[in-house]
């Protein structure tokens, strides 16, 4: 093969060459297969967290730019040209620090949560195509709903982090974390639900294959319930209630020191990586741009741009948004999302069937994203114009409340 | 032994164990995590059955559902000032019997019947037949109906027993 | 490739522990832990019987979907029960719930 046959589809060129060397050694098919399994769970694992290396810094750096301040830098302390050795000198603080065991901890919960919430982080990048064919770690047939069972899954391992830690404020923080994660599920299940219907499948290749027009495009408004729903479950403001530094010093985080709070922060981010793979995949397209069917590497590349363009957006949404309360985010979720991302499906799924029932052989791609669309759009106007009576009939109601108040100021004085 | 065999015989060792520290456990915290070790094994084999639906399923409804409600449970009803409770009542050799017994009958009859270690394929589209099945009118329309209105009483239900007067 | 006898016996195991964790146990919630235990016993079973005589067919996995709509409904409503049992009462031990016992 030509060095620029290669080149073009490197990741599954260099893994069916790791293959040829392992059967020409003699192996059998199944420790061959096992044994591209672990490699491949090997890089799986360790791309998240390279990635995370460099946005722990670009977090820092692009926060500190948009509150007028300079951030990791080579002057004063030095941490760098541009502070880049500044993740790694976190890593070694937390690494050093004393790994603190309070009295009264339930032993095993309470080192086994960091470790686990970790697994969970790292357990999605396991569906999620990196490129066209066989650059995925593995094609589940049921994909998005693996990623889903685990992000569900893993909410017993923040009740187990509170409940052992034995501190009151680490188990409220606890209940308001399975809270909120619990209350965000149905709406961010909800909108997978309409890509779901629209892309004709479960699995994450499937659902890029599927992306003629990106379904940002097609579904914009459960590409924002999800949006929303995502940094309700990775704890981004705003909805980031239990790292309320001011309010419940750490969350569920609190009795942790060292490594395993290092062990937290780092599933923080790598769940934040994760959620903005998952939205690239269902929502821009995954590895789809210009070109990729002549060098497939660069459905990689389109991807890694793809991605790290909504872990900006979520940076930003990060840095300028404060924090709501418990019962406005709760409120919020089922008061708001649930009802609307209900009706999304609805819409959804009555026009895509109605399209198929109008034309005999189904309708074009255009056509069938345009309608999409106007229907999406149609409920959001919809959906705007009901809450904004809303809120002006509760404007009213303050306004009137405030006015009898004021009487009753100057009657009493 | 095949790798699926040893894979069996895994799950199955963690969820009959994870069982049993289930039913004898001491620190009921400690028993509701064991119960969601059981979940996640009985999730393994649903793997080794072919059936990866299910054993999502198995990770979304269990242990991300009910495994937090038992949870929730086991916090809010703790007897925090008294002696705890003993964990067996007086009958619990009677019953260990019984439950053996049942098990040796049930294991006969599970190993004198002469079951086919092959079996025919899995389809592929398996997830898509079972949806077509739980939507078709001759098919389970009606239980997937009744279902839905169940859950609905259940939830209602339950939100009217615990309700504050 | 297992044969079915393992799948059976397995959840003929995970029943019976299941079982005597119902009878036994002195708290009401671990009751229900034991019920679950035997509401999976009976969904290994009965995948394992899907998978083993008629995969094509979806008849067994709607079976086990529904033996799944019926565990969630039946933890949720009781847990609302010993709720409902412990604030009145201040105990989750059945033994002492016995107003009703002749």
């Amino acid at each position: 093969m030509g060095v620029w046959a290669f080149l073009s589809n490197v990741i599954v060129n260099i893994g069916d060459w790791l293959r040829g060397l392992l059967t020409a050694a003699g192996m059998g098919a199944g420790w061959v297969n096992l044994i591209m399994s672990l490699i491949s769970a090997v890089v799986l694992a360790a791309f998240p967290l390279v990635v995370v290396i460099f946005m722990i810094w670009a977090y820092r750096k692009i926060a500190a730019r948009m509150q007028g301040r300079l951030g990791p830098n080579s002057s004063g302390t030095w941490a760098g040209p541009w502070g880049i050795i500044q993740t790694f000198a976190d890593a070694i603080k937390m690494l050093t620090k004393e790994d603190i065991r309070p009295q009264g901890v339930d032993v095993v919960p309470y080192n086994l949560a960091p470790i686990l919430i970790f697994a969970a982080a790292l357990m999605v990048w396991a569906v999620i195509p990196f490129g066209p064919g066989r650059a995925i770690g593995s094609d589940l047939g049921i994909g998005i709903f693996y990623i889903l069972a685990f992000s569900s899954a893993a909410l017993f391992v923040v009740l187990m982090a509170g409940w052992s830690s034995n501190n009151k404020y680490a188990t409220v923080s606890a209940f308001r974390a399975v809270a909120i994660l619990i209350s965000y599920e149905i709406p961010q299940l909800l909108s997978v639900l309409a890509v779901v219907m629209v892309a004709g499948s479960l699995s994450m290749q499937r659902i890029v294959e599927a992306q003629e027009v990106p379904f940002l495009f097609v579904l914009p408004l459960p590409a924002l319930i999800f949006f929303l729903a995502s940094l309700a479950e990775v704890n981004a403001r705003p909805f980031e209630l239990l790292e309320a530094e001011s309010e419940l010093v750490a969350g569920y985080q609190v009795e942790y020191s060292g490594m395993k709070f290092g062990m937290f922060y780092l599933a923080e981010f790598i769940n934040a990586v994760g959620m903005s793979a998952i939205f690239t995949t269902l929502f821009l397209g995954g590895w789809r741009g210009p070109w990729v069917g002549a060098a497939p590497i660069l459905g990689t590349v389109w991807f890694l741009l793809k991605v790290s363009l909504m872990v900006l957006v979520w940076m930003f949404v990060q840095i300028t948004l404060p924090r709501l309360r418990i019962d406005q985010v709760l409120a919020f979720s089922w008061k708001f999302l649930v009802p609307l991302t209900l009706v999304t499906v609805c819409v959804v799924g009555l026009v895509d069937r109605g399209l198929s029932e109008v034309a005999a052989g189904g309708v074009g791609v255009w056509a069938r994203a345009g309608a999409l669309l106007a229907a999406n759009l149609v409920v959001a106007v919809l959906t705007w114009l009901v809450a904004s009576l809303g809120a002006r009939r509760e404007q009213r109601r303050v306004e009137a409340w405030r006015a009898a108040q004021l009487e009753e100021a100057e009657v009493g004085a | 032994m095949t790798a699926q065999q040893a894979l069996f015989l895994l799950f199955g060792v963690i969820t009959l164990g994870a069982a049993l520290a289930v039913v004898v456990g001491r620190n009921l915290f400690h028993t509701a995590l064991w119960l969601l070790l059981v979940f996640f094994g009985v999730a393994g084999i649903y793997v080794l059955l072919e059936a990866p639906f299910f054993a999502a399923a198995q990770l979304f409804i269990y242990m991300g559902a009910i495994g937090i409600l038992i949870i929730f449970g086991v916090m809010l009803t703790r007897r925090v000032m008294r002696q705890p409770l003993p964990r067996a009542n007086e009958q619990w050799w009677l019953a260990a019997i019984m439950a053996v017994a049942l098990l040796g009958v049930l294991a006969w009859l599970a190993w004198q019947q002469p079951w086919t270690a092959a079996a025919a394929a899995v389809p592929e589209n398996s997830i898509s037949l079972l949806g077509l099945a739980l939507v078709d009118p001759e098919g389970f329309a009606l239980p997937f109906e009744v279902a839905s209105v169940l859950l609905v009483m259940a939830l209602i239900g339950a939100v009217m027993i615990v309700r504050e007067r | 490739m297992v044969p079915l006898n393992w799948y059976l016996i397995l959840s003929a195991a995970l029943f019976c522990i299941g079982m005597y964790g119902v009878v036994v146990r002195r708290n009401a919630i671990a009751i229900l832990m034991a019920i679950e235990l035997m509401l999976n016993a009976v969904n290994i079973n009965l995948l394992a019987f899907w998978r083993y005589h008629e995969p094509v067919a979806a008849t067994g996995q709607a079976f086990a979907a529904f033996v799944y709509v019926v565990a969630a409904a039946e933890v949720a409503v009781g847990l609302a029960l010993i709720d409902a049992v412990y604030r009145r009462r201040r105990t989750v031990d059945p033994e002492e719930i016995n107003l009703l016992r002749w």
